[in-house]
């Protein structure tokens, strides 16, 4: 039987363009031995949703550089709730003061990395959250 | 020297060398630029044999212009102090524009919120989340007049970061000076206005590049005839090395940008002394001292170079490379936020050693969010002991002569002409874009530094050394209220409810035949911006007829 | 969820049981068996479209353009897009999609990204079980694009009713294309991004050497210029397909084409079978080590090893 392969989508929201930080993301994750979607740029909320659940990915992450956390994190978690996709995990990285990071933390959003994280550490992280899955 | 002085240093140094070679080295695993231009221990005259002063460097002002574009540099005049800045609502930046110039600021930078970089409205379902978050929200003429209500526009000069709808954007500016009584002829600044690095790296794009290259050809032409005093274009390398590009890259990807924009300006029939002279650049100031320094240095004098000999200009204006610098902030560290302001001090300081004509310092605290008041005032105040405390002006380009920093000049302008070669083989910078060149090239500079700094082949300090564990960040952090964004959709609505609306809609109507037909834009855009038409509208006018960019992602 | 219920959710269109089904065929889990039986006498509806040409020839985009078209006319669509994965980390970057974005809301479109996970045919492993999936969901078409490296790509040709082979001025010339081996499997041909120098030449000589290579056909592929960014010969295009959709009935071919392909499939799938038994049995295994000995030391050639093998072969069970 073959390993499951751990499924990521990487997805840059709204209009902000500086994909410098997803895409090195992406590439790592790649070169981590992840299956990475990347969808580009200006990505609505259900578009993310829709793409997610049409690649049946186990996770998602966000990068948002533009201070528009507070408005497309929990709108990505609804949607996963409306769409009864909550098993689908939701992370990401960017311009994230810690006051919102703990309200996002509390509303089920996983890990926000800050810039200048290692790419290992969020390999570590993803590994980690599905260790079971993995060991299959 | 003669041949006999050349051999017997040759030996000195080989024996030199010999005497050295196993002596440990301790600092860093590799000794190389940020560019990955491999560095030795030490530079002789050997590094730059074939050196030449009045060839290569000439006199501070005199061609080619290698160690200033000013025969007094900073004896004569300062470089101009500009902080960017923007956010919120229209007071609100106001408010700071105020701040900043009873702070001894000599200019102002307007930073814009991603909505209107990308020509959205306030209103639209995109912006959510967006509006006065990034910059300051502008949708229309009203917006503009309220911020710089107070400020006379023939007393700053103004240097607007807008690309994709810089037109529009400028003749919201231009008409706010009309409304305050001063002419066009007496407005002083910049708009970015350089589409062709937003392909490349900064994504606020809006239409392909060939519309967007006739817009920015009637923004000159319009400039040229009406707005004298007006920078154009501001060629930016900065979102290129933000974008993770080496700074051989940024050297050369910005000025070939810069050499298409020139090209297709002759190619409108315009007479390149017309409009070069209203061109300008803005580079990146890294960490890499004295890279950064080498790569100011070949700008000026290749810009120089093929200003002269490729595209005939005459005028000595024409071969000035003008340049805005700001610090990288890409550099800068979440992790102790404090140490930026060192960082940021040290770019500065290349940047002034490298013979910027402005200059913004960044604020320590924005690699987690806009500037607070504080911070700003630190970075302007680094820019001000630079410049009275400690000695750094009173010498043009001291470093010149250098065996090092001649060295590295020479080497970055080496690079970048293989960059040029490559480009015009593929057929240019336009078709280069399309295929992906540059962007590909950036993307995987920026893979590289980043996989060099996890395998501590870089040390960035506070990061993958010298950390501390639980560290808590202790700056204030300013945060924009939410109800920026309300405020910002009642004032629109209201506005579209207070106009007439019919002359709005034969205006727009107006556009779009002048968008196809060859005619300049500049003139229809003004008359749908003077009757209030939205940014957002005169975009979509034009957008129907010039349709969108869609990029591919490059790896 | 238990596999019943998974199945009953797809029978009702949702559209998370279909991902979630198609994974556990990509991955070959254990309940795979018991869907592949269920979906096995649901097929046979959709109409299936390969796109195949070089990395960079615009595929990806080209669906994007034909399947917005194709909406006018069939209210759903599925694609399937192949994408290589890393032969170090085994992971993959897969990045389609970017040039579908505007696909992402319509309504009937599903799109999927499939890694090859080693397939060194051009498409992932288990593409044909996923676009089964996909036909017995109800999609009425169904487009698979393999992953464009350069090589010869033509396992698709074996999957789809209609194979559009794509290329681009720089795809470079005609014997290039040969060689390819590419030219053997189009239907249809498409020259894209039309408005770059050479694509005339390139057009003129895949003309050429179609009309050489097809003389005794019924059938003349057609090589149609497009851009597709710009939406430009994409209405040809479909119209193509049409017609060799026509072709192929009127032509009693599309269940030729069909039989044939499961034909194949049996033979390949036999064939992988009796290796498999073969090389479990344990006569068989030390037999070999044997041989391989004899031929080393140069006491029998490889072809008389080969003849004792398959003496052995009659007492495998």
């Amino acid at each position: 039987m073959e390993k499951k392969k751990i499924k990521i989508l990487i997805a840059k929201p709204g209009l902000d363009g500086h994909d410098r930080g997803a895409k090195v993301v992406a590439r790592g994750l790649r070169d981590a031995g992840f299956e990475v979607i990347y969808t580009g740029l200006h990505q609505t909320p259900e578009m993310i949703v829709n793409t997610a659940i049409q690649e049946d990915v186990d996770i998602i992450g966000l990068s948002i550089l533009s201070g528009a956390h507070m408005t497309i994190f929990p709108e990505v978690l609804r949607l996963l709730k409306e769409k009864g996709a909550t098993d689908i995990h939701l992370f990401g990285g960017g311009i994230i003061p810690d006051e919102d990071k703990e309200k996002l933390y509390q509303m089920g959003v996983g890990k926000l990395f800050d810039p200048g994280t290692k790419i290992s550490e969020i390999v570590e992280y993803i590994n980690n959250l599905f260790k079971e899955k993995v060991s299959e | 020297m003669s041949n006999k002085d050349w051999e017997e240093l040759e030996e000195a140094y080989k024996k030199w060398e010999e005497m050295v070679k196993d002596l440990p080295e301790c600092t860093l695993p590799s000794f190389s630029t940020i560019s990955n231009i491999p560095v030795k221990k030490v530079y002789t005259p050997l590094d730059i044999k074939n050196f030449d002063y009045l060839r290569d460097l000439g006199f501070p002002g005199e061609y080619p212009f290698t160690r200033g574009i000013r025969h007094t540099m900073y004896r004569g005049r300062l470089w101009t102090m500009r902080q960017f800045s923007g956010f919120g609502t229209a007071e609100d930046t106001n408010k700071r524009f105020k701040f900043l110039l009873s702070h001894g600021e000599t200019g102002l930078s307007v930073a814009f919120d991603y909505p209107t970089l990308l020509g959205r409205d306030s209103d639209d379902p995109m912006a959510r989340g967006e509006v006065g978050v990034c910059g300051v929200a502008i949708s229309s003429l009203r917006d503009m007049e309220i911020l710089f209500d107070g400020i006379p526009l023939d007393t700053v000069s103004t240097s607007m970061t807008i690309n994709g709808p810089a037109a529009v954007i400028w003749a919201f500016y231009l008409l706010t000076g009309e409304k305050q009584g001063v002419p066009f002829y007496k407005l002083r600044g910049t708009i970015q206005n350089d589409i062709l690095k937003e392909y490349i790296a900064q994504k606020s794009y809006i239409f392909p590049p060939e519309p967007s290259l006739r817009i920015i050809v009637d923004i000159m032409e319009f400039a040229s005839k009406e707005v004298p005093k007006w920078n154009t274009i501001s060629i930016s390398g900065y979102h290129i090395r933000e974008a993770g590009s080496t700074a051989v890259q940024e050297l050369a990807f910005t000025l070939m940008d810069g050499f298409t924009y020139v090209e297709e300006g002759i190619k409108r029939g315009l007479d390149v002394d017309t409009f070069a002279p209203r061109l300008s650049f803005f580079f990146n100031a890294h960490l890499d001292f004295f890279e950064e320094i080498a790569k100011f240095r070949a700008a000026r004098r290749i810009w120089a170079r093929e200003m002269k000999n490729r595209y005939g200009a005459k005028k000595k204006e024409s071969l000035l490379l003008r340049f805005h610098t700001q610090t990288a902030g890409c550099s800068l560290t979440a992790q102790q936020p404090e140490n930026n302001i060192i960082r940021t001090a040290y770019e500065a300081l290349a940047a002034v050693l490298g013979g910027t004509q402005s200059l913004h310092t960044n604020s320590m605290d924005e690699a987690w969010a806009l500037p607070t008041e504080k911070a700003v005032l630190i970075a302007l105040r680094t820019q001000q002991i630079l410049a009275y405390e400690i000695g750094v002006t009173n010498v043009i380009d001291p470093l010149g002569g250098s065996y090092y920093v001649e060295y590295l000049t020479n080497k970055l302008e080496e690079e970048a002409y293989r960059y040029f070669e490559k480009i015009e083989k593929m057929g240019g910078m336009v078709a280069a874009i399309k295929a992906g060149f540059p962007q590909r090239e950036i993307a995987e500079a920026a893979y590289r530094y980043q996989k060099e700094i996890e395998e501590k082949k870089r040390i960035i300090v506070g990061v993958n050394e010298f950390v501390l564990e639980n560290e808590k960040i202790e700056i204030p952090l300013l945060k924009i209220d939410p109800e920026v964004e309300r405020r910002q959709i009642e004032r629109l609505h209201k506005l579209r409810r207070e106009r007439d609306n019919i002359v709005c809609e034969r205006k727009l109507k107006e556009l779009k035949m002048a968008a196809r037909s060859n005619e300049n834009i500049m003139y229809p855009i003004l008359e749908c911006a003077r009757v209030y038409c939205t940014l957002g509208e005169i975009i979509n006018a034009l957008k129907e007829v010039f349709g969108e960019y869609k990029e591919e992602a490059f790896f | 969820m238990t596999i019943k219920e998974y199945l009953k959710k797809f029978e009702e269109g949702d559209e998370r049981a279909l991902s979630k089904i198609i994974t556990i065929i990509e991955n070959g889990y254990e309940e795979s068996k018991e869907i592949l039986e269920y979906i096995g006498k649901r097929t046979g509806k959709a109409y299936r479209i390969g796109i195949t040409g070089p990395q960079g020839s615009g595929k990806s985009t080209l669906i994007a353009k034909l399947a917005k078209r194709l909406l006018s006319k069939f209210k759903e669509i599925g694609i399937i897009a192949c994408d290589p994965s890393s032969p170090f980390s085994f992971g993959a970057l897969l990045g389609d999609r970017i040039r579908m974005n505007e696909l992402f809301l319509e309504k009937g479109i599903f799109i999927r990204s499939m890694a090859t996970r080693g397939s060194l045919n051009g498409l992932a492993y288990k593409t044909k079980e996923v676009a089964d999936i996909l036909d017995a969901f109800g999609k009425e078409i169904i487009i698979i694009e393999t992953i464009g490296v350069g090589q010869v790509e033509v396992e698709i040709s074996n999957l789809v009713d209609t194979t559009i082979v794509v290329f681009v001025p720089e795809s470079g010339d005609g014997i290039q294309v040969l060689k390819a081996g590419l030219t053997e499997i189009g239907d249809i041909f498409v020259v894209n991004k039309s408005d770059r120098i050479g694509a005339d030449i390139l057009f003129y000589e895949l003309k050429n050497l179609i009309e050489m290579s097809y003389q005794n056909s019924k059938w003349k592929p057609p090589v149609i210029l497009t851009q597709a960014v710009n939406n430009y010969g994409i209405e040809e295009l479909e119209k193509e397909i049409i017609n060799h959709y026509n072709y192929l009935i009127e032509n009693n071919l599309l269940e030729e084409k069909r039989k044939k392909a499961v034909i194949r499939e049996l033979v390949n799938n036999f064939e992988n079978e009796i290796l498999k038994i073969l090389w479990q049995s344990e006569r068989v295994k030390k037999l070999f080590e044997k041989v391989v000995e004899e031929v080393w030391e140069k006491k029998i050639t490889i072809e008389e090893g080969v003849k004792k093998l398959i003496k052995e072969v009659k007492y495998v069970k």
